[in-house]
């Protein structure tokens, strides 16, 4: 059997995609509520195209967090304290390997997303198809690196499983709110709009407007792409320092 | 000896965790296809000396190779030949016990057959179960048999049987005197004398991470003094009478003497070298 980096890695992606699917609960929180949000919205904004030309990104750029940031630091957190990560370390499993496969089955989750929403755009939303497909690749690409690391990172600060929806949640959902997946940031108040604009997501959402609605191009989002990197940058920096494969003995 | 014959050699360990000191400069080694018990109270510094010879920790001073190479460089040759069940680890909750062992056997050169390690582990029953529906003892042969599935030369098992029934335990000293059957290198740390009595060839008791004596389980604290046997017997009013001494020879030889010159019998004479568990608690308490 070959045992390649590739092959392992290849290994571990088909284990996390098997099991994903046999967990209902966080198949439901990952996969199924954004649809069910742009469904929501989509059927409350039916009838006003600016306001459905703003739900279709937002909730990309919401499913690009969920599927990488939330999951990951649910998904890190639990391995820890459940033994899995100290199990693994203790195998010739290469840990590079192991945490791409990981990632690489996180990543499937955003790309389903994407396209899932992307076609309901076009059939139920009047949303065109992406007038600018390369640049909707490159900030799904940055963004789901940068909240993978942001991801792995919030986990290192979770003390232990049941208070991981706490944590993930006391960002999350704030940051939907105020990044504009629900309405456009500009009507957002100014005091919340300045932190927005210091937090990656409604950078991501700018360029995913851009991209998949107004067609923009990626030569004038890139300052918006500039502070997606900065926290990607911040964010690989802290998921790689505090990484630890033991359980917390508290 | 060559130090090919050794599994492990362990010199002058040392590992302090900021102000404390874990491990106190400790001195052992493990032969080849020996079994290896590692004996001491709650904090002794067992585990952070288990956990050093796996690769998990990183030793603060001392020399320690494990099958010829440094553990805490963590070289995949050597993972691929050390099997490992730690206290406490986990498996996904929603995988099948034959899925984990096909995963975890396909990491290695030359894994064991899966189906033999699901009989061996005794999980054939359970083979198609989840792992979130398995008993501790079921999840515990689950460790087992993942530790086995690579066909590793050492397995290092750290409170394997912990939770078990008896006639669980008794299951799992069968699979591990199987494994000395096959060669395998053992090192077992375990709160239960009685299992190092029957599994280890030699023990090492640790305390306040040192090394207070180490040998054959039977033989233990012969050379230091520390042994004490117990000889009991009945006069001839029917009394029991009990001396510990360290020099039984002596003793016994004056009390025979004094007994043939009274021409009593001696009822129920026994002599009893000291079990395990009794040096154990006279060093550790």
């Amino acid at each position: 059997m070959p045992r390649s980096f590739a092959a392992l890695t290849w290994r571990q992606y088909r284990l996390e995609r098997k099991m994903f699917w046999r967990n209902p609960s966080a198949a439901f929180f990952n996969f199924l509520l954004p649809l069910l949000l742009l469904a929501l919205f989509g059927a409350l904004f039916s009838g006003d195209q600016d306001d459905l030309d703003v739900i279709v990104p937002g909730i990309a750029g919401m499913s690009v967090v969920s599927t990488t940031f939330s999951a990951l630091a649910y998904n890190m957190t639990s391995m820890r304290e459940l033994g899995v990560l100290k199990r693994i370390r203790g195998t010739p499993m290469p840990s590079g390997a192991f945490l791409l496969g990981i990632a690489a089955h996180a990543v499937t989750n955003t790309a389903l997303q994407i396209v899932l929403i992307t076609v309901a755009g076009k059939v139920f939303f009047g949303v065109d198809w992406p007038p600018q497909p390369l640049e909707l690749v490159a900030f799904v690409a940055v963004g789901v690196v940068c909240f993978a690391s942001l991801g792995v990172a919030l986990s290192h600060v979770i003390p232990n499983n049941e208070s991981a929806p706490a944590y993930v949640n006391a960002i999350f959902l704030p940051l939907i709110i105020i990044s504009g997946v629900f309405y456009d940031a500009e009507d957002v108040p100014s005091f919340l709009s300045g932190i927005a604009q210091a937090l990656p997501l409604t950078h991501l959402i700018d360029g995913l407007s851009g991209a998949m609605v107004t067609g923009v191009g990626l030569g004038d989002h890139l300052s918006s792409l500039g502070v997606v990197v900065a926290w990607t940058v911040l964010g690989v920096v802290l998921a790689v320092r505090g990484f630890s494969w033991e359980q917390r003995r508290s | 000896m060559s130090s090919n014959e050794l599994a492990i050699e362990v010199r002058g360990l040392r590992k302090s965790y900021g102000d404390l000191e874990a491990v106190r400069g400790i001195d052992f080694t493990v032969r080849r296809g020996e079994v290896f018990g590692l004996l001491g109270p709650n904090g002794a510094g067992k585990t952070t000396t288990v956990e050093i010879l796996e690769g998990y920790r990183e030793r603060t001073a001392g020399e320690v190779t494990v099958l010829g190479e440094d553990p805490q460089l963590r070289s995949r040759s050597l993972r691929e030949r050390v099997g490992i069940v730690l206290q406490t680890s986990g498996i996904y909750r929603h995988v099948k016990v034959q899925e984990a062992l096909e995963h975890f056997a396909a990491l290695y050169p030359h894994p064991r057959d899966v189906d033999e390690v699901i009989e061996l582990a005794g999980l054939r029953h359970k083979r198609d179960a989840a792992t979130r529906t398995l008993s501790g003892g079921q999840l515990r042969r689950l460790d087992f048999a993942l530790a086995l599935v690579g066909d590793p030369e050492l397995i290092f098992l750290d409170e394997p049987t912990t939770g078990f029934d008896p006639a669980a335990r008794r299951d799992a000293w069968d699979t591990i005197r199987s494994l000395k059957a096959l060669g395998k290198t053992v090192v077992l740390t375990t709160h239960y004398l009685d299992e190092a009595q029957a599994l280890a060839d030699r023990v090492a008791i640790i305390k306040d991470g040192r090394i207070l004596v180490e040998g054959a389980p039977g033989e233990l604290g012969a050379d230091g003094g520390a042994i004490r046997y117990r000889i009991a017997w009945r006069n001839g009013n029917g009394l029991l009478n009990q001396h510990e001494t360290d020099d039984p020879t002596t003793f016994l030889h004056e009390l025979t003497s004094q007994a043939l010159a009274r021409g009593e019998r001696l009822e129920g004479l026994t002599v009893t070298r000291p079990t395990l568990e009794d040096v154990y608690l006279e060093l550790t308490t």
